[in-house]
């Protein structure tokens, strides 16, 4: 009778974990917005070569700077391309690129930070130093230079960019552990005498997980706007691959008469960014974190 | 009649919207008045609604909880019903507050002296001639040395005691007619929680302020109010004068309460009432306290009671059965005696141990030694039987935490020897202790929501020593897991629990069952009930000492609670600034007091008895470090006996029972001295 609801919760498997997590994610309206366009954008990356209505590639000088049509539902652009081929298109390599450079982020970062936070002392105070001058060097400057000196592969591309969006998570995951380090489980671990990958792997990461994994989401966003701003400035996505960075750079001097060409990509990539950044805030909150108390990075 | 009442609460119920939708009460259809001039104090578990109530009496209801019904009259207005514009002006100058931690809370990089004209400026109309003399008047009147060089100080410069001193300073700024303190004293030392109790009774007789006291140590309640309030999972279960509640308690609750608690009086372990208090909204019908209640019949089941006004013995109670206490006599303890097994054999030995946090230059780096030459901890000799139970005790900063740290190889001794079993020595040193040495010695943690992992199951906690040392897996594991938490109790439900799924009692059940896991020879328990609710404690205390006669474990006991120490130990060690003062059987200790340290430590402690009033015989100054040269408490002593304290190190006197004391004193007068 006077049980507890809460204590009748019992351990789950990492499956039902995370649905449970995104039905909570789901519960919220900012949260199923953000969840309904990502996942629409993945799905469309997957997919979008094999709906859409015309080759992306294909120039017609006749067809120039039409106005959205039946036939050309978004317009075509100055080489007579249709936009709506190239827009849905478009996001493929921008997600992909930075989906893994997230990951590297991920992982670079978090290990460094976990690290960091762990040994603690003079070791840490120098790191953090070199992460701190890195941070202050203008990110676009430095992926400049290395996009001018390495090409602009996508072996080049990946690494660069979770290089410099991995900063950040140096941070969170080095206080995260730093709160973690304090508590007694682990000077328990300690005195039992585990070893110090036991500790990382079995006291420390579970517990900072979560928030690197939420610095994560955050920084994808970040990235996929760095990286489009790259393409922008042509350094991203060499043509003629269908970009939304390429896209409103080519386009945007037509503006006030083709509005059409520089629209639809600039929805592409608004609609995507706000959808991750509003999964990655769901996210947050439905694992309990409130990123409003974490220092800005 | 009316105008005697300063705060009236009429069925106050606030509660909170649980995510499923449901409304959960915090406390429930809540009614009282607070006189003037009157002390009332609330107690209760944590999660009672003790400090919900007192907020709400200045009109406050925390984020996320809402007032459900009822009101909080203070001079005939509803203070929830108030607009915040109108709320400010009573608040500080009419009501004031003096929140949990209030010394710690002060703001770091401000002088006192500041912050309390700042209170002044907000909470009353003085100019600023007037104000700077209140400032001294009001650090005065708390009894702070020298009032103009304290003005001057940051927070950090004052000891605990002091800041509690100057958060009351600045509630008092706005000369309120009613104060609402939370957990006054909680976190201070024993002797400075009886000093800053004895100056709060004093200003309540001195200006005539009604106080509302809030805390869960029935110790503290007891040395200060006239009238008692309890509660008990957001209802108000009795209330009464405060003699009649702690001598004739007619509610099983607060009945079982007072048994539970250690006295000082009394060697061995009360007697602890099983179970804890349900969580907010689990209670479905019936009486909330029926699932532990002794007195309990099948009307509690179903049917709740209602508070009863008794008009003979001017007390409310919220009990079906309360007759049966009526005629109870004064609230009898019976204790459960320990039974002393301790053999003769040493089981853990320290020689001239000293430890020093001091930071080491850079030679004394290159080389590996320390060199302090006045080290917080500094020639500790104690040899430990095996199967007894040692108990450290001394206030915060006594170096208690750092012996057991250096025990469990946590922390470098700076000299000395620990050794163990009478033949090994175990380096101080994580490193160079083999894994068995590591097993032998386990450590139990003060407070659970630190100590056990959040994210493992109470099955992973478990596994972890047994997988470690005796490296089991799969059924094996598993029986040995359930088989543990049997013996803490536990049943073999709680494995896939989490420990956010545990109660306060239960998660340190599952520390203690860890300890156990690794079969250890001794355990290093620091303040392991200091976190735990009082009427869990004794539970918790009875376990350990259960397990301790089966498996003929050595405990190594830090506790800053004399009465606790008293109950489980069998030896006590007494510690001032790092140095020991007196060692001997808990018995002796007790009844006759002989160090000057151990007479203060035991003149302080807050009984639950409005008869028996604490001894303040020294000062509750706390020294930054200890004396370079001579007696430890040489600052403190109130006995010194002259130049011979500051300069000689004290010897140590051997009482016949085989108390060892260390004061130039001669034993004979110490003792003779006796209050
Ligand atoms: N890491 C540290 N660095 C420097 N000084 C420390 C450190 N830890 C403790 N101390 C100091 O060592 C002394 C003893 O501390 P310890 O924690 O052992 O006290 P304790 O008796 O356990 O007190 P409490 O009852 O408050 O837990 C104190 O003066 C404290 O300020
Ligand atoms: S009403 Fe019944 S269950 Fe409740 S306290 Fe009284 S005797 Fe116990
Ligand atoms: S040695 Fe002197 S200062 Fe120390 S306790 Fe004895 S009388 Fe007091
Ligand atoms: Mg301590």
């Amino acid at each position: 009778m006077k049980v507890d609801n809460i204590y009748k919760e019992e351990k789950k498997s990492a499956f039902v974990k995370l649905s449970e997590i995104i039905i909570t994610m789901a519960s919220r309206p900012s949260g199923l917005i953000g969840l309904s366009i990502l996942v629409f954008h993945i799905i469309l990356a997957f997919i979008s070569p094999y709906i859409a209505p015309h080759d992306f590639k294909a120039i017609d000088p006749t067809l120039m700077l039409q106005a959205p049509s039946a036939e050309y539902w978004f317009g075509t652009d100055d080489l007579g391309r249709d936009v709506f081929t190239r827009t849905i298109l478009g996001g493929r390599t921008a997600l992909t690129i930075t989906f893994f450079g997230s990951l590297i982020a991920l992982l670079w970062g978090g290990l460094l930070g976990i690290f960091c936070g762990l040994v603690g002392g003079k070791i840490d105070d120098v790191v953090m130093r070199i992460v701190d001058a890195f941070l202050s060097i203008p990110w676009i400057l430095a992926m400049l230079l290395i996009v001018s000196l390495l090409g602009t592969s996508t072996e080049v591309l990946i690494p660069a960019l979770g290089f410099f969006y991995g900063k950040g998570i140096v941070r969170v995951a080095r206080a995260a552990t730093h709160d973690v380090i304090a508590k007694d489980f682990i000077v328990s671990a300690r005195a039992r005498g585990h070893s110090n990958f036991s500790i990382i792997w079995n006291e420390i990461i579970p517990n900072v997980r979560d928030a690197i994994l939420v610095e994560g989401a955050m920084r994808w966003s970040w990235m996929l706007l760095g990286f489009s701003s790259l393409s922008f400035l042509g350094f991203g996505v060499s043509p003629p691959t269908p970009d939304w960075g390429l896209m409103i750079s080519n386009a945007r001097g037509l503006m006030s008469f083709a509005y059409w060409a520089v629209i639809a990509p600039i929805v592409g990539l608004s609609s995507l960014i706000i959808g991750i950044n509003l999964t990655a805030d769901a996210f947050a909150k439905a694992l309990g974190i409130d990123r409003s108390t974490k220092a800005p990075v | 009649m009316m105008t005697d009442i300063i705060q009236k609460v009429k069925n106050l119920s606030i509660g909170f919207r649980s995510k499923k939708g449901d409304e959960i009460l915090i406390l429930k259809n809540i009614s009282t008045n607070i006189k003037k001039g009157e002390t009332v104090g609330i107690v209760g578990e944590s999660g009672s609604g003790k400090s919900t109530l007192a907020l709400a009496m200045m009109g406050y209801v925390k984020h996320g909880l809402y007032t459900i019904g009822g009101e909080c009259q203070f001079n005939s207005s509803n203070l929830l019903k108030m607009k915040s514009k109108d709320l400010e002006k009573i608040r500080g100058r009419k009501i004031a507050m003096i929140p949990q931690n209030a010394g710690q809370a002060l703001t770091p990089n401000l002088k006192i002296g500041y912050q309390i004209d700042e209170a002044l400026q907000l909470h009353s109309d003085l100019d600023e001639r007037e104000r700077e003399k209140k400032i001294s008047e009001l650090l005065n009147k708390v009894r702070l040395p020298s009032p103009e060089t304290i003005a001057l100080r940051y927070p950090h410069e004052l000891s605990g005691g002091q800041q509690q001193r100057v958060a009351v300073a600045m509630a008092l700024a706005g000369t309120p007619d009613l104060l609402l303190l939370d957990e006054p004293t909680t976190g201070l030392d024993v002797t400075t929680q009886a000093h800053v109790l004895e100056l709060l009774n004093f200003i309540a007789k001195d200006t005539g302020t009604s106080m509302v006291y809030v805390s869960h140590d029935l110790g503290a309640i007891a040395q200060v109010s006239d009238r008692i309030i309890v509660m008990y999972s957001g209802e108000i279960v009795l209330e009464g004068p405060s003699r009649d509640i702690l001598k004739k308690p007619i509610h099983p609750y607060t009945y079982g309460l007072l048994k539970s608690i250690p006295k000082l009086s009394l060697a061995g372990l009360p007697e602890s009432m099983p179970g804890s208090q349900p969580q907010p909204g689990t209670i479905q019908g019936g009486c909330s306290f029926f699932d532990r209640c002794n007195f309990s019949d099948d009307n509690c089941k179903n049917n709740s009671p209602k508070l009863e006004f008794l008009k003979d013995l001017n007390t409310s109670v919220r009990c079906f059965n309360y007759e049966k206490l009526v005629n109870e006599n004064e609230v009898s303890q019976t204790v459960n005696k320990i039974k002393n097994k301790s053999l003769d054999k040493e089981i853990l030995n320290l020689s001239e141990v000293s430890i020093s946090y001091a930071k080491q230059k850079l030679l004394d780096q290159i080389f590996n030694r320390i060199s302090d030459e006045n080290p917080t901890v500094k020639d500790i000799n104690i040899d430990i039987k095996k199967g007894e139970t040692i108990a450290l005790v001394g206030e915060s900063g006594s170096g208690k935490s750092t012996i057991l740290k250096s025990i469990a190889g946590l922390l470098r001794t700076k000299d000395g020897l620990i050794r163990f079993d009478e033949k090994r020595n175990l380096s101080s040193d994580l490193k160079e202790r083999d894994p068995n040495d590591l097993r032998i010695i386990q450590l139990i943690f003060q407070n659970p929501d630190e100590s056990l992992n959040p994210n493992h199951t109470v099955e992973e906690i478990i596994a972890q020593p047994l997988k470690l040392y005796f490296g089991l897996k799969g059924e094996e594991l598993k029986k040995n897991i359930i088989d543990l938490l049997q013996k803490v109790r536990l049943g073999e439900f709680y494995m896939s629990r989490y420990p956010r799924q545990l109660s306060g009692g239960e998660k340190q059940r599952v520390a203690v069952a860890r300890a156990f896991a690794a079969k250890p020879d001794i355990i290093l328990c620091d303040e392991v009930t200091s976190a735990l609710d009082v009427s869990v404690q004794a539970a918790v205390l009875n376990l350990l000492q259960q397990l301790k006669e089966d498996f003929g474990t050595t405990y190594i006991f830090v506790s800053h609670d004399l009465a606790v120490v008293r109950a489980i130990s069998d030896r006590v060690a007494v510690l001032y600034q790092g140095r020991l003062c007196e060692v001997g059987p808990s018995n002796d200790v007790y009844k006759f007091p002989s160090h000057p340290y151990t007479e203060v430590l035991l003149g302080a402690v807050l009984e639950p008895d409005p008869d028996i009033k604490p001894k303040l015989v020294a000062e509750d100054i706390v020294e930054e470090r200890p004396p370079e040269k001579g007696c430890s408490f040489q600052g403190r002593c109130s006995r010194i006996v002259g130049d011979i304290c500051k300069k000689e190190i004290p010897p140590w006197q051997l009482t016949d029972s085989g108390n060892a004391i260390r004061c130039h004193i001669p034993i004979k007068e110490l003792q003779k001295q006796q209050f």
